[in-house]
């Protein structure tokens, strides 16, 4: 009986030394950490995001263009969508959530 | 122009290897790397799994460390159902970091420094989401290219734009990989040539002056070792993002 009471209240004292020690700071640290982790990710993805929509559009265009023998017009018609995509893959990338 | 000359492109030259073999059936340096970047994970795994202690030893760690590692980013970016997919994930992880790391060294080639290398992964990621999205939601995930909310007259204008997007995936997903890998082989050659040109051009004060480029190529190599882990992580959180995409469609 005693030793039940003896581990509870041990538990308690380990529970609040554990947090008196690193409780907050830990956390702010590794949330901290956690942050600049995904800024260099971001970082690393930016770039090619826009340039890659940019090209499969000018080569869907340039592709139907020679199956319709359009030659310049629907490539570029596809431009300003690269365009606009290149800019939906930039905002998806950076976290934006509104109807991605 | 007499001397050394800087030929930064030529360490991506495939040679055959494995000798006599080798040269028959097409056997490359690339694939040699390949090759040893898979029996590296699989023998550091058997390795670190041998002993199977409560109090993990160095090896041990190190594997338990990748293992959960991979297994968290699974479950945070996916859900609970990346479990499923997490063989796979951890394939290409394991697979692209040691290619990588491979690379690092001397007189080994980085395989994935060719867009050949990474676009054949990329597609496979791509083929495999993408089915992945039918699979699970049938002819519903064409859904997935109709934003939800916007009036019905900017549909004909939305939709090509999604796709455009979704079809981007492969493309940024492999130049990605490929032009930091290339990039920084290319920049390590160029400043070793020019240590040689320095050399050549200057004699005994070219040679105490290319030091500076030498100073430049160890700080570099600190920043490819960076490059070479977050460019594996980069492409397998992607791969996770993607079949998040196709499992819950947004």
């Amino acid at each position: 009986m005693s030793e039940g009471r003896d581990k509870a209240a041990f538990e308690q004292r380990l529970k609040a030394a554990e947090q008196a020690a690193e409780g907050p700071k830990r956390d702010a640290a590794e949330s901290d950490a956690g942050s600049a982790r995904r800024a260099i990710e971001l970082a690393m993805r930016l770039g090619v995001e826009m340039v890659a929509a940019m090209v499969i559009a000018v080569v869907i265009g340039w592709g139907l263009d020679k199956l319709f023998h359009t030659t310049p017009w629907l490539m570029i018609l596809m431009v300003p969508v690269g365009m606009v995509a290149g800019l939906r893959n930039l905002l998806r990338a950076s976290g934006d959530k509104t109807g991605g | 122009m007499a001397g050394p000359t800087i030929d930064a492109l030529g360490q991506f030259t495939l040679t055959t290897g494995l000798g006599g073999l080798g040269r028959a059936v097409n056997f490359t340096n690339s694939n040699e790397a390949m090759l040893g970047a898979a029996v590296v994970v699989v023998l550091v795994f058997a390795l670190g799994l041998r002993s199977r202690a409560l109090v993990p030893g160095r090896t041990q760690s190190l594997v338990e460390l990748l293992y959960e590692f991979v297994r968290n980013m699974c479950v945070d970016t996916i859900g609970e159902e990346g479990l499923r997919f997490f063989p796979l994930v951890f394939t290409i992880f394991s697979f692209i970091l040691l290619g990588n790391l491979i690379g690092l060294f001397p007189y080994f080639f980085a395989f994935t420094s060719h867009i050949a290398v990474t676009l054949t992964l990329a597609l496979f990621v791509f083929v495999f989401s993408t089915g992945v999205g039918f699979y699970t939601h049938g002819f519903k995930f064409l859904k997935f290219f109709v934003p939800s909310g916007v009036p019905s007259w900017l549909l004909p204008l939305l939709v090509p734009i999604e796709i455009i997007s979704y079809l981007s995936r492969p493309v940024s997903l492999s130049v990605r990989l490929f032009a930091n890998m290339t990039a920084g082989h290319v920049m390590w050659e160029v400043f070793a040539g020019f240590m040689l040109l320095l050399t050549a051009s200057f004699g005994v004060l070219g040679a105490f002056a290319s030091v500076v480029p030498l100073g430049l190529n160890v700080a570099l190599a600190a920043l490819e070792l960076l490059v070479a882990g977050l460019q594996a992580y980069v492409f397998a959180i992607l791969t996770c993002l993607y079949l998040h995409d196709a499992v819950h469609m947004h």
